[in-house]
C-alpha cells in the first residue's frame, strides 16, 4: 500500500514537471516566434522590401551554407571544452585536392563526383585524425595541435596547387551540387540541411551523442564509466574535419575551381556562430540547433546590413558587437534560470 | 543571524533560521545534507543574498553584499575545498589581494614578513616557497587560517575541516583553534564528524529542513540527542546487522600479486572476497587504499598481477574492462569522478549502461526514464523529477545517484571507496542498508573508509594497508581499533 503511494506522488510530481516544462518551453517558443516576426517586418520595411523575397532569402541560406556545415563540426569539438583552428585550411586544402582528383579521373560524371567526394572527406578525417592523436595521447592542448595543423594543410594547398586557384577541367560533375536547385531550393542548402539534422541526431539522441557530452562533462567521470574517451575525442575531431572538408567541396564546385585560399579567416567565423548558437566554450553543454540559429543569425546580418549598404568595415564592427551581445544575453538567461 | 531565508527553485533552503556566535566561542553547526549548513554560511560570507531576515556584528546591523564586505567585517571563511591558488606559494597565497606594495611594485618582502608574522602568531611552520599543491591538506589548512588572521578576522567559519585530516592532524587544529578562542576569536564549526563535536565545541545548533531545531551547551548535549535531533527520528543503530557469508560461499574476486603505479605505488596485493562479503580496508590518508581499488577497477592500469572474477581470470587495462567483467567503484571524489555534474540524474544514472537503452541506434529516452525512476524510489533519492540536474542535488543524494548508475548493471563485485563521506547520518544509514541488500544478492564488496567505526562496523574481515601494501588481516571478532591502528600507523612490529 505504502509502496503504491510513494509511486504515485512520484510520478504525480514527475508529470507536474515536465508539464511545467513544456508549459514554459511552448511560452519561450511562443515568445520568439512573436519577436522573430516583428524582427522580420521591421528589417522588411527598412530595406524598403528587398528582405522578404524569394530569392534574397534563398541567397541567404545559400550563404550560410559553408559556414553552417563548419560549426556543426565545430560544435562537437567546443562540447569536448576544444576548439579547432584548423578548418579554415582544411577548407582550402580539401577543395584543392578535389580539384586535382576531379581533374586527373577520366569516368562518367557520377563516379567522378563521388571518387571526388571520397577524396575531400578523406582529407578532411584523416587532418582531424592528426589533430586529435597529440590531443588524446599526450593531453596538448587542441589549441595549439589544431593552430599547427592550421599552418600545415595551409600550405599544402599552396603546395599542391602550385599557389594558383586549380580550375576544374570539366565542371559538368559538380554543376548540380555548384549551382544547380531542386525544386527552387539549391541542392547546397539541401545539403546543409541533411547534414545539420543527422549530426543534431547523432549529438541528440545516440549514445555517441551523449559520450560526446558527457566528456566534456566531467572527462575523468566519463572514463570511470567505462567510456572509452580517448576515441569519442578523436573522433569529434574527425566529425570536424569531414564536416570543413564537405564545405570546401562545395565551395570548390561552387566556383568549379579549388582555390588554395579558399577558407582563410574561416575558423573565425564558424566558431562565432557555435557560441553565437549557445554552445559552452567550457564544454558539456550545446546543440546543432542553436549552432544552425547562430550561424543564420549572423548570415542574416551580414545580409540586411549589404541590403543597407553599409559599408563592410562598419560591418565587422556589428558583426563583433552582435557576438558578444549574444553571449552576454545567453550568460544572462543562464543566470536567470538557475537563481 | 536571524530570521534568515533563502529560497532557491523549488525549494526553501532557510526558512527564518537564527544563529549567534559569542567572542571566543566555538559554535558548531550540525544537520544532515540539506538541512541549509551551507547556504546559511554562504550567506555569512557573502557569497550568497539572503532573501530575508538580518545579521547583527557587536549588536549593529549590518548589510554584507559580498565575499569583500564580509572580509571587511571581520568574518574568514574556509570552505571544504580551499580558495587556494595552486600554482602559488605560501607567502603569496595568504597575501592575496591584501598584498603590501610599493608604488606600483609588490613588495615581496614585506609580503614574506607579513606572512611569517601570522604563522609566527600561530607557532605553525610552513615551507613558505613552495607552490600549495604540493602541500598537505593539512597545510593548505593552516595555510587559509593564516589567510584569515592577517586580514584581522574574528569570527572563522569553517567547513567540515577534519573530513581530510589524520588524527594527530587534527589534535594540532584543535590545539590551535583553542589558541585562538583564547585570543577572543569566534569560531563556526561545521561537521559530520559528530564524535569530535564533545571536544571542540562549547555550544551546538541543530539545522533540520533550513530551520533551527535546538541550541544547546555542547556538555548539555549527548551524541544520541544529537543524532535524533538531526534526523527528527530516533536511530537505534549506526550500522545495519551484516549478514554472515555462508560457509561454502565461493570466491567471487580474487587478486593476486596486483602492483600498480598509482599515486601511491601498490606492491603485490592479494586477497580474495566471497559473495556476500564486505573486506574492508583500513589505514591511513595515503596508505594506498584508494590506489588499490583503482587498479582492480581500471582506473588506475596495473603494472603486474591478477584479477578473477568468478574463477575466470581478466585482463583489466581500462574501466571499460573492468566494468565488463563485473566490477565497478564507486570514487571517493564523487563531484570530480562518479558524477557529470551539469547532466541529469537521469543521464548519470544510465551513462555506464547507455548501450543496454539503445534502440536501433537511438536512446530510447523512455526506457531510461523509467529505469532511472525506479532507482529514484528504490533509494530513496530526493529529487523533483529524473530530469534534475544532478548539481542540484544535496551530496548525500549525489552520492544516491552514482550508486544508481552502478545498480542498473549486473555488478558482482562493488569497490566502495569512502561510501559515506559528506553524508549525512540519515542518507548513511541508508547506504549500509543498500551494502547489505547487495550482499543477499550475493555481491562482493570491497570498502575503503577513513572512519574506523565504519571500518570495523561494516566488514567481515578487515585488512590493514600500509605504503601500498597488506599488513595484516582481521576477523571482525578480532579487529579492534587499536590493533588496527597499531598496524596502520607502524607501530606494531
Amino acid at each position: 500500500m505504502a509502496e503504491t503511494k510513494v509511486q504515485a506522488t512520484l510520478e504525480g510530481r514527475a508529470s507536474d514537471a515536465t508539464a511545467q516544462a513544456r508549459r514554459r518551453s511552448l511560452l519561450r517558443v511562443a515568445a520568439f516566434a512573436a519577436g522573430f516576426i516583428v524582427l522580420v517586418l521591421a528589417v522588411n520595411a527598412l530595406t524598403h522590401g528587398d528582405f522578404l523575397t524569394e530569392r534574397n532569402l534563398t541567397n541567404v541560406l545559400r550563404q550560410i551554407t559553408v559556414n553552417a556545415i563548419m560549426a556543426v563540426g565545430q560544435t562537437f569539438v567546443i562540447i569536448t571544452a576544444g576548439i579547432d583552428l584548423s578548418v579554415g585550411s582544411i577548407v582550402g586544402v580539401s577543395g584543392v585536392v578535389a580539384a586535382i582528383v576531379a581533374n586527373s579521373l577520366h569516368m562518367s560524371s557520377p563516379f567522378v563526383f563521388v571518387v571526388t567526394l571520397f577524396a575531400a572527406l578523406g582529407v578532411g578525417a584523416l587532418s582531424g585524425y592528426v589533430n586529435a592523436l597529440p590531443v588524446v595521447r599526450l593531453n596538448l592542448p587542441p589549441f595549439i595541435t589544431t593552430l599547427a595543423m592550421m599552418q600545415v594543410a595551409r600550405g599544402l594547398a599552396y603546395i599542391l596547387s602550385h599557389g594558383q586557384p586549380v580550375p576544374l577541367q570539366n565542371s559538368a560533375p559538380f554543376d548540380w551540387l555548384g549551382t544547380g536547385a531542386f525544386a527552387g531550393i539549391p541542392y547546397q542548402v539541401i545539403v546543409m540541411a541533411v547534414v545539420a539534422i543527422a549530426f543534431a541526431v547523432i549529438l541528440g539522441r545516440t549514445a555517441y551523442g551523449r559520450y560526446v557530452l558527457a566528456l566534456g562533462g566531467n572527462e575523468e567521470a566519463a572514463r570511470l564509466a567505462g567510456i572509452d574517451t580517448r576515441r569519442t575525442k578523436t573522433i569529434v575531431y574527425v566529425i570536424s574535419g569531414g564536416c570543413a572538408a564537405l564545405a570546401g567541396l562545395l565551395l570548390m564546385a561552387r566556383f568549379a575551381s579549388g582555390s588554395p585560399q579558399s577558407g582563410t579567416g574561416y575558423e573565425l567565423q564558424c566558431i562565432a556562430a557555435v557560441v553565437v548558437g549557445g554552445t559552452s566554450l567550457m564544454g558539456g553543454r550545446g546543440s546543432i540547433v542553436g549552432t544552425f540559429f547562430g550561424a543564420l543569425l549572423i548570415g542574416v546580418l551580414n545580409n540586411v546590413m549589404n541590403l543597407l549598404n553599409i559599408e563592410s568595415y562598419t560591418q565587422q564592427i556589428v558583426l563583433g558587437i552582435v557576438i558578444l551581445l549574444a553571449v552576454i544575453l545567453d550568460e544572462l538567461r543562464k543566470r536567470y534560470l538557475a537563481r | 543571524m536571524s530570521g534568515i531565508v533563502k529560497t532557491f527553485p523549488g525549494v526553501r533552503a532557510l526558512d527564518g533560521v537564527s544563529f549567534d556566535v559569542e567572542a571566543g566561542e566555538v559554535h558548531a553547526l550540525v544537520g544532515e545534507n540539506g538541512a541549509g549548513k551551507s547556504t546559511l554560511m554562504k550567506i555569512l560570507a557573502g557569497a550568497l543574498p539572503a532573501d530575508a531576515g538580518e545579521i547583527a556584528l557587536d549588536g549593529r546591523t549590518v548589510r554584507i553584499d559580498g565575499p569583500k564586505a564580509a572580509e571587511q567585517l571581520g568574518i574568514g571563511m574556509i570552505y571544504q575545498e580551499f580558495n587556494l591558488v595552486p600554482d602559488l606559494g605560501v607567502i603569496e597565497n595568504i597575501v592575496l589581494g591584501v598584498e603590501p606594495r610599493r608604488g606600483i611594485f609588490l613588495d615581496r618582502r614585506a609580503a614574506a614578513d607579513e606572512a611569517a608574522h601570522a604563522l609566527a602568531e600561530l607557532d605553525i611552520v610552513l615551507p613558505l616557497d613552495r607552490p600549495t599543491r604540493r602541500l598537505t591538506v593539512a597545510q593548505q589548512q593552516l595555510t587559509e587560517i593564516a589567510k584569515c588572521l592577517l586580514r584581522q578576522a574574528r569570527l572563522i567559519v569553517m567547513d567540515e575541516p577534519t573530513a581530510a585530516l589524520t588524527d594527530r592532524e587534527t589534535d594540532a587544529l584543535f590545539a590551535l583553534i583553542a589558541k585562538l578562542k583564547a585570543q577572543g576569536v569566534a569560531f563556526v564549526y561545521i561537521s559530520h564528524r559528530l564524535e569530535e563535536l564533545p571536544r571542540i565545541a562549547d555550544r551546538i545548533t541543530v539545522l533540520r529542513d533550513g530551520r533551527t531545531i535546538e541550541t544547546r551547551a555542547a556538555a548539555a548535549m549527548p551524541e544520541a540527542d544529537l543524532i535524533r535531533l538531526m534526523v527528527g527520528r530516533p536511530l537505534d543503530s549506526h550500522y545495519p546487522d551484516l549478514p554472515p557469508v555462508s560457509d561454502g560461499a565461493a570466491v567471487v574476486l580474487d587478486v593476486r600479486a596486483l602492483s600498480a603505479d598509482g599515486s601511491v605505488p601498490v606492491r603485490d596485493v592479494a586477497f580474495g572476497v566471497r559473495a556476500g562479503e564486505v573486506v574492508g580496508l583500513a589505514g591511513l590518508v595515503g596508505a594506498g587504499r584508494t590506489d588499490i581499488v583503482r587498479a582492480i577497477a581500471g582506473a588506475d592500469v596495473p603494472s603486474s598481477g591478477e584479477v578473477a572474477v568468478d574463477g575466470k581470470r581478466i585482463v583489466v587495462r581500462s574501466p571499460a574492462d573492468a566494468i565488463r567483467a563485473g566490477i565497478v567503484l564507486i570514487p571517493e571524489d564523487r563531484k570530480a569522478q562518479g558524477l557529470v555534474l551539469g547532466m541529469s540524474v537521469r543521464e548519470n544514472t544510465t551513462l555506464a549502461h547507455l548501450a543496454d537503452f539503445e534502440r536501433n541506434g537511438l536512446v530510447d529516452r523512455r526506457a531510461e526514464t523509467a529505469a532511472t525512476n525506479q532507482e529514484i524510489g528504490e533509494l530513496h533519492i530526493r529529487t523533483p523529477s529524473s530530469e534534475q540536474t544532478v548539481r542540484n542535488l544535496s551530496g548525500g543524494n549525489q552520492q544516491k545517484v552514482v550508486l544508481a548508475k552502478w545498480l542498473i548493471g549486473r555488478a558482482r563485485v562493488f569497490l566502495f571507496d569512502e561510501p559515506t563521506r559528506g553524508v549525512d547520518v540519515g542518507g548513511k544509514a541508508e547506504i549500509y542498508a543498500l551494502m547489505a541488500e547487495l550482499l543477499r544478492q550475493g555481491a562482493a564488496i570491497v570498502m575503503v573508509s577513513s572512519e574506523l567505526p565504519e571500518v570495523l562496523g561494516m566488514s567481515h574481515r578487515v585488512l590493514v594497508v600500509r605504503g601500498g601494501m597488506i599488513r595484516a588481516e582481521f576477523a571482525r571478532a578480532d579487529a579492534t581499533p587499536q590493533k588496527v591502528i597499531a598496524v596502520a600507523t607502524g607501530a606494531a612490529a
